[in-house]
């Protein structure tokens, strides 16, 4: 085999996946735009893209369900990508960025702040201030006197995660009973207050465009922080930059909608069980297939006990768990 | 010369008050094996000889220069180290392993060209491992592990290999096989430093010795000078006898 067919086989073998599932995501948008309260049929919804349509219709698909698929979209792959990176961090497989307790901080400050009768916006802000904070915390422990170990930092992270837990029920037992419900839905999951789906879109982007060219030091990390030094990596600046950014995407994830959980776990375990651990294939399939899983649940969410939503993040659980425990019962 | 050096250096190993201070001179073309028993600091030693932690003083010199003044990424093309420990906690392939030892040569955008890819087959065949390239590592037995981390610093082409017992877990064949690479390389012009725990193995393929005393003292020098009796009796604490196999000495454990 000569070196120019070896480059095509190891470019086929990155495109495919991602073909494949970019066209999942595409699918998942049309089923999003097409399903809901009035469904809209695919000629319809062509009409409508295309600039024509009933009002009805263009009122559905360009004001309500576009915004939020696209910010479902962006949602999911932020926390794939998110939790794609922290395992990488961290070597271990089963960590994801909630783990880290990250949205236990960002769920405590959002709390508070529906306590204390702020507005949508000033609980994002809170959240997302809460995730930061929550980050800080934890890093900063897991630094200490002695050294950084990828154990540490996960067991740091385990323990303020329940922490932030008991933080959560105290809170929600001494709530007044009117404004439970908002609080459950914040807690597992909603994207009906997204808003913009353009600030995590860029995001996911953006962090995608940065990382891709690390993919291989991504790699030479994964087999360790000894065998990274050897091989020319810094190791110490990759990881402040992986958990800075992981910790961001994160922030952003919840601060759109809310605490979500399964995703920044299974996405990018499933795709490995399935790929391998190329960072390179592995952190754009993330993005895709997180944001097709995220898209697909709140789908399903919006339709499935209609005209009532289902908070996303149950359905991504119901949908994740038994794929995920197929899929590892399947694997070698 | 491409000359591995030690000047006053004092390796940090943990509860040790002090020690002898290490000033080895190292060449290409040498096979130095390190010998001591367990934790007399040998892996210490090859980490601060690769520079992955810091020794209590002095320095390490590598081509005349201070391994710190070294950019991590320049000197992963000139060290190549062997761990015992493998962390395979994500899959990979034998062949995805032994690729990653051409990561110092790729610019962040490149991706591997077939000319790496030769380069790795070609060291996995050396350690014949061709047949299990596309194995995961994660199913390998110890011995298998063990030769791809050799085959994966074959693949990075250092020209100091720095190994931590490497005939762990292998059997007999391929401990001679993985000597017989590590004296190819040094004559080739490599320079070679390795862990042992086989004495045996030490007297018949190292070109110099280096003992280390658990309680910090240490000698070195070519390996003929350095297999006395006693030392080793003394290294060990334990009874020896020395018999004479084709001319080349065989230390036996005596009851």
């Amino acid at each position: 085999m000569n070196g120019a067919e070896d480059q095509v086989v190891g470019r086929a073998r990155l495109a495919s996946p991602l073909a494949w599932l970019l066209m999942m995501a595409l699918v998942s948008q049309v089923l999003a735009l097409a399903l809901g309260s009035v469904d809209i049929s695919l000629g319809a919804l062509v009409a409508v893209l295309g600039g024509d349509g009933e009002a009805l219709h263009r009122t559905l698909v360009l004001e309500l369900r576009l915004p939020r698929s696209l910010a479902a979209f962006g949602t999911g792959a932020l926390l794939a990508l998110a939790g794609a990176l922290m395992q990488v961090l961290l070597r271990n497989p089963l960590a994801d960025p909630y783990v880290l307790g990250l949205s236990g901080g960002a769920s405590v400050a959002a709390l508070l702040a529906m306590l204390a009768g702020l507005g949508t916006t000033l609980v994002a802000g809170s959240a997302f201030a809460g995730a930061l904070a929550s980050t800080l915390i934890v890093f900063g422990l897991a630094h200490g006197t002695g050294s950084w170990t990828p154990t540490r930092m996960l067991l740091t992270g385990v323990v303020m995660a329940a922490g932030w837990g008991a933080l959560i029920s105290f809170l929600l037992a001494v709530s007044p009973v009117e404004q439970l419900p908002g609080m459950l839905y914040w807690l597992m999951g909603d994207l009906a207050y997204a808003g913009s789906p353009w600030l995590v879109l860029g995001v996911a982007a953006a962090s995608l465009l940065v990382m891709l060219p690390l993919g291989r030091t991504l790699n030479v990390l994964a087999r360790g922080g000894l065998q990274a030094a050897v091989l020319g990596v810094n190791v110490r600046r990759m990881e402040w930059l992986l958990y800075l950014l992981a910790s961001l995407l994160t922030a952003v994830a919840v601060t759109t909608a809310g605490s979500i959980g399964f995703v920044g776990l299974m996405v990018p375990h499933m795709l490995r069980l399935k790929l391998g651990n190329d960072q390179r294939l592995i952190l754009p399939a993330s993005l895709l297939a997180g944001g097709t899983l995220l898209t697909l649940a709140d789908t399903l969410a919006r339709t499935m006990v209609a005209p009532q939503q289902l908070p996303v993040g149950v359905i991504t659980a119901l949908l994740g768990v038994p794929s995920f425990l197929y899929l590892l019962y399947r694997s070698r | 010369m491409a000359s591995l050096e030690t000047h006053e250096l004092l390796i940090d190993v943990p509860g040790r008050a002090a020690g002898r201070c290490l000033d080895l001179q190292m060449k290409p073309g040498e096979r130095w094996g390190v010998l001591g028993p367990n934790g007399a600091g040998k892996t210490t030693l090859l980490h601060t000889l690769a520079g992955l932690r810091p020794a209590r003083a002095g320095e390490v010199w590598l081509d005349q220069r201070a391994l710190a003044r070294w950019r991590r990424r320049e000197l992963a093309r000139w060290l190549g180290v062997v761990f015992q420990e493998h962390h395979d906690d994500f899959p990979a392939t034998v062949m995805e392993t032994a690729m990653i030892g051409r990561h110092p040569y790729l610019s962040p955008w490149q991706r591997e060209s077939g000319e790496d890819l030769a380069i790795a087959r070609e060291a996995l065949r050396r350690f014949d491992l061709d047949h299990l390239a596309s194995r995961l590592v994660s199913t390998l037995s110890g011995g298998e592990r063990q030769r791809v981390s050799l085959a994966t610093v074959l693949t990075q082409a250092p020209r100091w290999w720095l190994v931590d017992e490497p005939t762990n877990h292998l059997d007999l064949h391929h401990q001679v096989a993985i000597m017989s690479l590590l004296e190819e390389q040094a004559s080739a012009g490599c320079g070679v430093v390795m862990c042992l725990h086989d004495l045996n193995l030490a007297a018949r393929w190292c070109s110099h010795l280096l003992l280390l005393y658990p309680d910090g003292e240490a000698c070195w020098g070519p390996v003929e000078e350095m297999l006395e009796l006693t030392a080793l009796e003394r290294l060990y604490d334990q009874p020896l006898t020395r018999v004479e196999v084709e001319g080349a000495p065989v230390f036996v454990p005596r009851r």
